[in-house]
């Protein structure tokens, strides 16, 4: 007995270290107040659905990438601390927190294209600006000799076309090689991309060569003359344009498929980019790999028939050159490879410096560029900051109303043993905070108005398995226990029943937790924390507390206030107290 | 308090004891009249789906104290129909709350609409941005989020059955449990068909989460049911009265426990209904609040007796309770033969005749003394140092009985 006399204390100051490092590591967290879910600090959720042109299924892939789009997007509108994830196997969710944004919607519904454009010009875009290294694309020989009289004077700064254009350090850009064992042989003399005419002739633009005033360069339709020779309104453009700094994300930018385009890679290189040649949707497949007998990682695509004839013009001209060619998602430079040799067939390979997760990632890119996910956005909600306090400070009121209207029905029912109840509901209360916070840091968890509903409600689950105690001690004692006895036997009783309960409360959180859709999952997971929490105290707080309080005379006396009296009990006499205690019982 | 807990003691003990059991076609009746309400309510007034099911676009204004009145409402009615989109021809526009005022409208596919009409709600309410919130919410999305909620829903009853089928080990208590369930749930949406609240998906939620806790409550009334009823071939007791005592015991449990889940939903349910007029709070705590009462009710009220119906007609139980019968009405004949010995730590009030926990020996023995047979055995057979039971050998109970000496000890 003595050695078991001892345990409840120990249990308790275990149990008290928990809670200590659990308070210490939010506090190595930092933040004291968890993180609230848009209903209760007002903001904007915008809820996708994706789905796909052809009706295909929505990869997992596919939804990552787009999410990923759409993050960049929204973040480089202007909003700071958006947030974007998938949900479901269908589902993007956007949530811009403490603003109203419902103009965003178009821009996050968008979808993403991936174009093929020729590089006109590239130059490191990120702050120093240095003007003389603008401009390459003129530089190359004669490649546009019908163009060539009306190039601007800014293009004879021909910087090494492979220097500014192939940025240092970026493994993405590397030598675009033929895939197909035939073409070297046809190659050779192609390479040298005589003649402006026949390059530009396959684009099916009307030509319009008459229109190209020298300010204007070559007309725009014209991809592959206009590389050449932008003219000098988009090159004052190109010069004036900066990057974001690094780190930052980029303004959206309107990728529009006939315009030259001038946009930034994520090293912060800027390009002036062509029209579009060749649309993403005329990709058919990407992949990524080590082919036979080389080392390293490369990127292989193939296009569709409607494309193969404008990819091999373009490598024909590009080819050998040191210019090249851009690969845009959503306005944002993925790759902008050289080309080192016609390909005719259809089928390429980007090679360069590549890690395998840098190779993966382009061909995803690439693969997602070729069936682009569209989005409809089915549920829209704005909350007012206002309204959203409101619900915040109800959300708050309830719990503490609750929480005093449980603590004062026990106080007065249990009587002594309702100290017991308040002292294990505050330490429920300070584990379930903890936890909050610590989840919030750790895996995301915002707190929202079910949320908080769900904690409330779990203020009686964890009540009742207090009472389920109490009464079974109660129950021992009626048949005859002393309060010492029966506190063990009523504990392995209890126990079971109470696990029972806790096990369909956890199950309902669960099965809710999949199945709920948007915020009322947030009921579901504080539903599910708090039962834990709830067995966890119950078994290290609330038993070795009764098991520590049963050494004292108040209670096991039966003191009238312990709520273990004979009276409270409606025994006249308390088993294994041997003094009668009333005054009637010493007459 | 005092006089509950005295109360407590009696029904415990079974000194004062409600009869649950046997006016079951009492509960029967009222439960049917009620279930019978929720459906006939359910069938003529349906059910008040909310936008996120039917889609449409939801206004939120929050107005200044005092002003969300009836002439506000008509101002923004007039305003939000002025906006000429058609599918805000027809807004419904309440107030919700102490403060707040509702729009409802048809669902708008151009966000520029729904803005519009945000705009136009603002004016009329003389508020500013930050007071209005918005939630537009598609029709087939709606659609998709209502079959998500009925997948949950069958999941989840099934994962039930699942349970109570693995807990009770027994088509019988599991049969029982699962018509308090569909009772519980029948009358929680009854109520919403009637009242006309919105069923929200916070509303489906909340009679989920009801399945949890009315399960619980029958788990916990089913389990004294079973340990009272474990050695009810020792006892006086037929199955029924048994099976009454255990509901009677744990009647307070039962009360206290409802009474504590009830009080932080009702604040929530306050807080729902009085402060904020509507959204997800409201949903889920009148959701719960009528479901975990309805629960308290079933698991008492329908379960047992349900159980005690369905058990009566197991042949074992029948001959069970012939026995329990035949022994009650010899104990009747000399009933303070069955008067126990007093013991140093027993309690001084008399114990009542219906005990039959643990002290076995003392039921069974005088009961033969009560019968007015002579004590059978001689002085060389063996007395039996434990209680009659069934065994399988013999097929029948035998009848034992300590030496007078040891009668009584433990």
């Amino acid at each position: 007995m003595a050695t078991k006399a001892s345990r409840p204390g120990r249990t308790l100051i275990v149990f008290g270290m928990v809670i200590a490092v659990l308070f210490g590591a939010v506090a190595l967290g930092g933040s004291w107040k968890p993180k609230l879910g848009l209903d209760l600090q007002g903001g904007t959720r915008i809820t996708l659905e994706a789905s796909t042109e052809t009706g295909d299924a929505v990869t997992p892939e596919k939804l990552e990438e787009a999410a990923g789009i759409i993050d960049s997007r929204v973040n480089g509108s202007g909003v700071s601390e958006a947030e974007v994830a998938t949900q479901g196997d269908r589902n993007i969710i956007v949530e811009i927190p403490g603003q109203n944004r419902k103009d965003l919607v178009d821009t996050v519904k968008q979808t993403a294209q991936l174009r093929f454009r020729l590089v006109a010009a590239a130059a490191p875009g990120v702050p120093a600006p240095q003007p003389s290294t603008g401009p390459s694309g003129a530089a190359s020989p004669s490649a546009s000799g019908s163009a060539a009289p009306s190039a601007e004077p800014s293009g004879k700064a021909t910087p090494k076309p492979s220097a500014s254009a192939s940025p240092r350090g970026r493994a993405l850009s590397g030598g675009l090689l033929s895939a197909d064992k035939t073409a070297p042989a046809a190659s050779p003399s192609a390479a040298a991309s005589p003649s402006a005419g026949t390059s530009a002739q396959p684009l099916p633009g009307q030509p319009v060569p008459g229109q190209a005033t020298p300010a204007k360069g070559a007309p725009v339709d014209q991809p592959l003359a206009w590389m050449n020779n932008p003219g000098s309104e988009w090159l004052t453009k190109f010069q004036s344009f900066t990057c974001p700094a690094q780190g930052k994300v980029a303004a959206p930018v309107k990728d529009v498929k006939a315009q030259p385009l001038l946009t930034c890679d994520e090293n912060g290189t800027k390009y002036l980019l062509s029209a579009a040649v060749i649309e993403g949707t005329q990709l058919k497949d990407a992949s990524s790999g080590i082919p036979q007998g080389q080392v390293g990682y490369v990127v292989d695509l193939s296009f569709d028939s409607t494309a193969r004839q404008s990819f091999a013009d373009v490598t024909q001209q590009l080819a050998g050159t040191g210019q090249q060619f851009a690969i845009v998602l959503d306005g944002e430079v993925i790759s902008a490879p050289q080309v080192n040799q016609p390909i005719p067939g259809g089928n390429a390979q980007i090679s360069g410096d590549f890690t395998q997760e840098e190779a993966q990632t382009l061909a995803n890119s690439l693969k997602y560029g070729a069936l682009p996910l569209k989005f409809t956005a089915p549920v829209v909600t704005e909350e007012g900051p206002s309204l959203a306090s409101d619900q915040l400070a109800a959300g708050i009121w309830a719990g503490l109303v609750g929480l005093a209207l449980v603590l004062v029905y026990c106080l007065i029912y249990y009587r002594g043993l309702g100290l017991v109840v308040f002292a294990s509901l505050m330490v429920a209360a300070a584990v379930t905070y903890a936890t909050v916070l610590v989840m919030s840091e750790a895996v995301g968890f915002t707190l929202t108005l079910p949320g908080i509903a769900g904690l409330i409600v779990a203020v009686g689950i964890t009540a009742d398995s207090f009472i389920v105690y109490f009464e079974r001690i109660r129950d021992e004692m009626r048949d005859g226990k002393s309060m010492r006895v029966a506190v063990e036997a009523g504990w392995v009783r209890a126990r079971a029943t109470c696990l029972a309960a806790d096990a369909v409360s956890l199950l309902a959180a669960v099965v809710l937790y999949i199945f709920a859709i948007g915020v009322v999952k947030g009921f579901a997971f504080a539903l599910g924390i708090s039962t834990i929490i709830d067995i966890v105290v119950f078994f290290f707080f609330t038993k070795p507390m009764v098991s520590w309080l049963a050494r004292f005379p108040f209670f096991y006396n039966g003191h009238k206030l312990s709520g273990l009296d004979a009276e409270n009990l409606g025994l006249d006499r308390l088993p294994g107290v041997r003094r009668p205690r009333t005054a009637g019982g010493n007459a | 308090m005092g006089k509950m807990s005295r109360l407590g003691n009696a029904l415990y003990e079974g000194d004062v004891s409600i009869d649950f059991v046997g006016r079951r076609m009492l509960w029967y009746t009222i439960s049917g009249i009620i279930v019978l309400v929720a459906v006939a309510g359910l069938y003529f007034k349906g059910l008040n789906m909310g936008i996120e099911f039917e889609g449409g676009v939801e206004y939120r204004v929050a107005m200044a104290p005092g002003e969300a009145d009836q002439q506000a409402v008509e101002d923004i009615r007039d305003a939000v129909v002025g906006t000429g989109i058609d599918a805000a021809s027809a807004p419904i526009v309440n107030t919700s709350g102490t403060d707040t005022i509702r729009v409802q409208t048809e669902p708008m596919p151009d966000n520029d609409d729904a803005t519009a009409v945000s705009e136009a709600i603002q004016e009329a309410a003389g508020v500013g941005e930050d007071d209005i919130s918005q939630a537009a919410i598609g029709a087939t999305w709606g659609q998709q989020v209502a079959d998500r909620a009925l997948i949950g829903l069958g999941v989840f009853t099934v994962l039930v059955v699942l349970f109570i089928w693995a807990y009770f080990r027994e088509w019988k208590m599991s049969v029982a449990a699962l018509v308090a369930l569909v009772h519980d749930v029948v009358i929680t949406v009854g109520v919403y068909a009637i009242s006309g609240f919105e069923v929200t998906p916070a509303t489906v939620t909340g009679v989920l989460t009801i399945l949890g806790f009315s399960l619980y409550d029958t788990v916990v009334v089913f389990d004294k049911v079973r340990e009272n009823t474990k050695n009810l071939s020792r006892s006086r007791k037929t199955y029924r009265e048994a099976a009454n005592l255990a509901v009677n015991q744990t009647l307070v449990r039962s009360i206290n426990t409802s009474i504590v889940a009830l009080l932080p939903v009702g604040a929530l349910l306050y807080a729902g209904v009085v402060t904020l007029g509507s959204g997800a709070l409201k949903d889920l705590a009148l959701a719960l609040f009528v479901g975990m009462a309805a629960g308290a009710y079933s698991s008492i009220f329908i379960a047992t007796p349900l159980l005690v119906q369905l058990k009566m007609r197991e042949p074992a139980i029948q001959r069970g309770d012939a026995r329990a019968t035949t022994r009650a009405r010899h104990h009747e004949v000399d009933r303070y033969a069955a008067v126990p010995v007093f013991t140093d730590d027993m309690p001084v009030h008399d114990e009542p005749t219906g005990d039959d926990r643990d002290e076995v020996e003392d039921d069974v023995a005088p009961s033969a003394v009560g019968s007015g047979r002579a004590p059978r055995y001689t002085a060389g057979e063996r007395p039996a140092s434990r209680a009659v039971s069934n065994s399988a050998s013999a097929k029948r109970a035998q009848p034992s009985r300590k030496p007078r000496s040891q009668r009584g000890k433990k």
